[in-house]
Formats: structure tokens, sequence, C-alpha cells
């Protein structure tokens, strides 16, 4: 059968196409930080022999890592969602300067439509801003092969290569063809600093080799296979990169196409060549009008965002409808139905947090980025802000000292333990340091939940699940300076509310960890805990248990001949009932039950 | 033969879409089409709605299903059925699984799930086929085969035969899980038309 391990056809997504196309192309050390779509490109990557790969605690310290191996003379890989190179644009925009030994190739994984993302920043501004290379790949077999040429120009211009990918590239999965791996060069110490030390003489240097390679590279990019010229009929061209030229060869199959795989820096000529051959020429792309901009200002007329949505995700239909509105026909109209927004999972320890806080009216929470930003969402409706990774703690500082002695009591931050590790660390250093009185509650489910379980340095093991150094949390608390550290069980209810209420109204920082695992993670689904069931005949119709908003509990209403029916009071409104099915044991819903009407089979 | 269609997978988080549609795939793939495929993970996953789009061809460039050319749905809910409608067209074959799963706002007891929903798509002269996927894998005596139950009933509207994707079960599936798959397909098979 094909497409088994011994065939060279293989079925993959871009993300394990993209880790098959560094190891072929000989990376021997990676380092990134979990982000869809960009998470499972690690993932993937380390199972290969020959390359090592980790999960860093942030974007910037992976860069830095792949940079440090770069310097060593080794090929060297940084993956990152798109707002993770915010993180690591300090690096980025150096390592411009600098460029490496090994060749280096920094992955961005942008998400036009906000599938899984706070903003959907398009990040072929990068290349832009910081003068470097940048490929976009259409599909997976072109993403695995184009890695290959990533590393290449990046050791031919000596400078980091961007390589980008959108939702529908990375979680794409289509047919690839299995390579060999490159030979590799050891490692070895060579002292350049002249290259390396970024003092402004040097970098003065060095900024002058940027303008060198970057008319080098406009020049390669006339001939890059890459970059093609797909002949057609008709007077109409399309210019297109990445999964837009896909929607174009869809909509218009017949119309002659400029595709561009090197997205920066431009072919300008080849660019201007085509642009002769039709009378009508229509820049395709998602997000930000980047080609647009930079093929008008070449001087060449052009239409682009007049036409092209400027938000969101393209797709054929919409491509079509904007290019020749009258040959698209009547869809039919979307039904009005309830929807189906994601949820914490049954048996979440975040839930219980969450619950404690709902019922916390005049505090503010300040949020951050994981599962638990779901805690947003009614019934539980507990979080009131949330900017980017470990802004919870630093925004809620700012807050507290904004409000002043108003302020006391009336504002907590929310992150995860891989959040703090990421950049929580830092601010909390600072809330210490300029003596907040905001609490902060570090959720420790003792995994990076929300891309899939990643390990991360509180997590005591590394990217295999080998054993690994766990950071111990109230300790580390306790270095910053954090004079009051406690922990809590989030599943305990009652317990955990009174530790929030005397922390929240305590002057002094502090921290609360919540400790619970993730209820998803193996070692949990292996050791499952009895399951509740609702004794419905206790069922009081208090609705206590339906307020924390758990999917394994449904709100049954009744009228009051059909609550008389079932042994119930007239005024009964309905019952609560657990879909036993879908309960993981976590038992916060037994806790807040006041009539005995949740319990395990063997309670009963 | 068909020589290209898009096939739509719809459902809740956690009901064995990707395998469902994974598994569609490689039978594609062994009927000799160039396949793509596309899911969304992360957030989308947590509960909420969840779809995968399968595309089959001679060559195939958009990953994406286009409003109004998806020729089969596979629902694994009856509201994720009636959610994908602007997809359909009035030739498409809907296979949907008899399960109701709450919404939010349904369990909360604010809105209530809507009646007949599938009238709505049997209206508008779009073939409906709803099975009870759970029970076909209660009675193969393994609950979490009630994805390729619904994969058996769509292999009615490919032409792929129905041995493909047999094959597919032996070399995809865990070996202890094999014989109740394979079982869970032909008796999803057999629901369409006996």
């Amino acid at each position: 059968m094909a497409f088994d391990d011994n065939d060279n056809k293989l079925w993959l997504s871009g993300n394990e196409a993209i880790a098959l196309g560094a190891w072929e192309a000989g990376v021997q050390v990676a380092s990134g930080y979990p982000g869809t779509p960009s998470t499972e490109i690690m993932g993937n990557l380390v199972r290969y022999e020959g390359v090592y790969g980790e999960w860093a605690p942030n974007e910037k310290v992976g860069l830095e890592v792949a940079i440090g191996a770069s310097f060593a003379g080794v090929r060297a890989f940084a993956t990152m969602k798109h707002v993770g190179v915010n993180v690591a644009a300090d690096p980025l925009f150096t390592a411009s300067y600098t460029g490496g030994r090994g060749g280096l190739v920094v992955l961005t994984a942008d998400d036009p439509q906000m599938h899984s993302s706070q903003n959907e920043q398009d990040n072929r501004n990068y290349a832009f801003a910081a003068k470097l290379p940048m490929l976009e790949p259409s599909d997976p077999a072109e993403a695995k092969a184009m890695m290959r040429t990533a590393f290449e120009l990046s050791e031919r211009f000596d400078c980091p290569v961007l390589f980008r990918t959108t939702t529908r590239i990375a979680h794409v999965k289509g047919v690839v063809e299995k390579g060999e791996r490159v030979a590799t060069k050891p490692a070895s110490v060579e002292k350049m600093p002249a290259k390396f030390v970024m003092l402004p003489g040097n970098a003065r240097m060095r900024r002058a080799e940027i303008e060198k390679r970057m008319a080098a590279a406009r020049e390669l990019a006339e001939t890059l296979p890459e970059n093609r010229v797909e002949q057609g009929s008709g007077r109409r061209g399309f210019i297109c990169a990445g999964t837009s030229y896909n929607y174009v060869k869809e909509a218009f199959p017949e119309a002659p196409v400029l595709k561009l795989g090197m997205v920066w820096p431009l072919p300008e000529g080849m660019i201007r060549d085509f642009a002769a051959t039709v009378d009508e020429l229509i820049v395709v792309e998602e997000l930000d009008p980047f080609l647009e901009t930079h093929i008008k200002a070449m001087g060449i007329d052009c239409h682009g965002k007049d036409l092209i949505p400027s938000q969101g995700e393209l797709n054929s239909f919409i491509v079509r409808k904007a290019v020749e509105p009258d040959s698209v026909g009547e869809l039919f109209a979307p039904l009005d139905l309830p929807m189906r927004p994601p949820n914490m999972c049954a048996g979440c320890p975040h839930r219980g947090i969450f619950y404690n806080l709902s019922k916390m009216k005049d505090v503010f929470v300040s949020g951050d980025i994981g599962c638990y930003t779901l805690g947003f969402l009614p019934p539980l409706s507990a979080m009131d802000s949330c900017v980017c990774m470990g802004a919870s703690v630093t925004v809620a500082h700012g807050m507290s000292k904004a409000l002043g002695e108003d302020g006391m009591g009336k504002v907590v931050a929310v992150l995860g333990d891989s959040t703090f590790m990421h950049s929580g660390m830092t601010g909390l250093l600072n809330a210490v340091y300029n003596e907040s009185n905001a609490t902060v509650i570090i959720l420790d489910n003792r995994t990076t939940a929300m891309t899939g379980h990643q390990n991360n340095p509180a997590s005591g093991k590394n990217i295999k699940g080998e054993p690994a150094h766990a950071v111990n949390l109230e300790k580390l608390c306790e270095a910053i300076g954090v004079p009051r550290v406690r922990v809590v069980n989030p599943h305990e209810i009652n317990k955990t509310k009174k530790v929030l209420k005397e922390e929240i109204a305590s002057p002094d920082p502090s921290v609360v960890i919540s400790r619970a695992p993730c209820v998803l993670l193996p070692e949990m689904v292996k050791a499952k805990k009895p399951v509740y069931f609702t004794n419905l005949e206790n069922c009081s119709g208090c609705m206590a248990c339906v307020r924390l908003g758990c999917p394994a509990i449904s709100w049954h209403p009744l009228t009051p001949e059909q609550a008389e029916e079932r042994g119930y009071t007239k005024k009964q409104k309905g019952y609560a009932e657990i879909t036993e099915v879908q309960c993981n044991g976590c038992g916060q819903c037994a806790e807040l039950c006041k009539f005995e009407a949740i319990s395990t089979r063997e309670e009963n | 033969m068909r020589q290209s269609g898009n096939i739509l997978f719809s459902g809740v988080g956690g009901q064995g879409i990707l395998l469902a549609s994974e598994l569609t795939a490689y039978a594609q793939l062994e009927a000799g089409f160039d396949v793509k495929k596309s899911e969304v993970h992360g957030m989308a996953q947590r509960g909420g709605s969840v779809e995968a789009h399968l595309r089959y061809g001679e060559r195939v460039y958009s990953p994406l299903i286009d409003p109004g050319t998806a020729d089969i749905l596979v629902a694994f809910e009856i509201l994720e059925a009636a959610r994908y409608l602007p997809y359909l067209h009035k030739d498409s074959a809907v296979v949907v699984n008899t399960q109701k799963i709450l919404p939010p706002a349904v369990a909360l007891g604010k809105m209530e799930y809507p009646d007949n929903i599938l009238d709505e798509l049997t209206d508008r002269g779009i073939k409906v086929v709803a099975i009870d996927a759970f029970a076909v894998a209660k009675e193969v005596g393994e609950l979490r085969t009630a994805n390729v139950a619904m994969v058996g009933a769509m292999s009615n509207f490919l032409a792929a035969s129905p041995q493909v994707f047999l094959d597919v079960i032996d070399k995809k599936v865990k070996p202890a899980f094999r014989e109740v798959n394979k079982q869970a397909f032909e008796a999803g098979r057999k629901l369409v038309y006996n």
C-alpha cells in the first residue's frame, strides 16, 4: 500500500512536511515555543536522528538558541507562531546584521482569520523591516522542498531566512515525496568578533553588508525557480503567493499567473515583464497589501485590495466573487442556530478558579493566553482583559498603580504555568520590585495544554517526554521576593475561595498557585477518577452546578405540570443532569450541590 | 466514476472527525486521486464546532471547500449538519449522525435545541441520510467506532470500493481496534441502502 512508512510518497501535513524538509536540509539544532499553527513542526522534528530539538520557554530564547548553533557552524532552525516573532523580534533584527556560519531559518506561522490567535498580523512585513529574505510555500510538498532552498539562501547571503506559513499550509495535508538528508558539517568554534559583536562600530560595517546582500538577493529572485510564470490565456493576469495561489488556480484555471515563492525581496524585472503581457494585473493576497504596495512602488499599475478583502482568510469563492461578481451563484443562507463556541473541558481544573472569580463581581481579572482564556465565556464570564503572553501580571500591576488605594483588593492576574515561564516571571519581578498590591494566580496544570500538551520548564519533562528538571514555582516566586505564596487545589472550591479572598485582600504582592493537572494529560486519562451522576430525586433545580458551565452538565427546563409529574414541586423550573460519559470526576459540582443530588456510584 | 469531489466533515471536538477524514483521504489516495485536506487545531478543538475539508481530483490546488460546493457532508451531530447549509448545493448528500450534543447556551437553559432542523435541508431538496452511528458502535461493542460507522455510511456515495476502506483500516488503525472498526464500517455502510 502506498503512503506508508516504506513508501517514498507520504501523506503529510504542512508542519510534518516542514519537519521532514528541515531534517533533509541537515538541521542539527532547533528550538521553538509552541503556538498554533506552528506547534507540530518541532514535535515531529525531534523524532529524526541527528537533530537536537527543544521547547524553549519563549520565542526570543528559542531564536537565540538557534543563532548560537548557527554561530557554531551548523544549520539551525527556530519555529514560532506569528505573534511569537514579536517576542523574538529583538534578536531577529540584529541577527540580520551578524548573519551566522551555519544556515539559520526562522519559521513564522501566521493565522489569518484568527482561528487560534489574538490578532492576524501579516508577518511578511517583518521581512521588509528586518531586511531579510522570506520564502512562502503554497502546500505541504512545496513547504518541504523550500526548506532546503531556505537554508541554501541563508548561507549564500549570510543572514537568517524567514519562512512564512499560514494555517492553510501548516494544517493542510497533501502528498509529499521523501528525499535524502544532505551531508552535515561538524560544529566548531570560530571567533569572528567583527561579525558577531554588534557594537556600533562593527554594526555600521555590517549595515553596509545588508544592502549588498539584499541587492544580490533581489537579483537572484529574478531566476529563482520558486518564482515562476505559469502561462495561460486571456488578458488578465494574477500575481500571488502562498495559499492564495491555490485559490487563484481554482478560480481562474486558464489565467496567466506569476507565482512568487520568495515574497521578499521581489523580482522587479520578472514582475515588470509579466505586467507587460497582460491588460489587467490583479494581486491576490491574504491580509495586508504587501505585494501590492511594493509592486505599486515600482510604478506598476495593478488591482489588489480594491477588490480582495484584507481581513480573514480567502478561498476560491471569495477570489472569484471579488474579480467577477456576476459569476458566482446564490448560496443557501445560513440558518439561525445556537452557536457552539469552544469551552473548558469537563473536569478542567481552571473552572474551579474561574467559578470563584465569577462570584467576585468587583474584582478585575487580568487574563492571559491559554485554554483558560475561555474563562471569559458565559456562564463564568470571569475574565476582563487578555492582550498577549505574560501581560496578565503587568497589566494587573499597571491597573493597581493607576487605581492606588482604591485598587486594593480589586485586581488579580491569571495565567498558566507555561505562560508564566514564557514571560510572566519578569512581570512578577516588576510587581514585587515596585510594590504591587495585585494578586497573581498561576494556573499550574503541569503542561502547555492549549497547543496539545507540550512540556515546559515546570513540567519535569523535556520535548521527548524524558525526565528533566522541574522548576519549583513556589521557590521561584519566593526568590523573586513574593512575600505571600499559597498553593490551592482548584477542585476544592470552598477552600480555594477562602485563600483567594485572603490573598486578594492582602496589601502585599501575593501569588496563589492553583495546582491540578490537565484532565486530558495521558496519565490523567489512564488514572480516570470515578465519575459523578445526578440523583434526580434530590435535584432541587437550584442551578448551582449548572453555573460551573461544565459541558457534562445539562439543564432540562420543566413546565409546572412536568415538574409535578416528576415528583418535584410545581415551582421547580427544571433539573440538572450529569452526562456520565462526559464526566471526568473532578467533583466540583458535587461540592457545590447542597441537596446531595450529586455523587459517585461508590459513594451512593 | 466521479473525477473530483468535495467532502466536508463537521461535528464537535472529540467526536473522532480527524480519524474519519483521514481514513477517507487514504481511501481516495488509494483510488489514485490527488487529495488535500484541511483541519483547524488549537482553540477550535475545545468542544467547539470542528470541520475538516477533503478535496480529491486529478490535481487539487485549494485545500478549502468553497461555499455551495460540498458534494458530501458527513455531520457527526445534527446541529453541526444544519450549520453547514451554506456549503451545500441542491445535489449534495448529507450523512448525519442522529446524536444531539447540547451547545452551551442550550445546556444552560438559555436557548432551545431546534426541533426537526434537518427538515431545513430536505425542504431545499438536499438528500439527507440520518443514521444512529452510536447504535452501530454499541452493536459492534466499541463506542469509539461511531466515527468509522459514519465513514461506512458515507462510502456509499463514493466510487471507491469498500475493500479499499477496509485495507486502509488494516494499515492505519492499531491492531487491537482493527476488527471492531472494520465491523463498524461494514455495519455503517449497510445502513444506507438496507
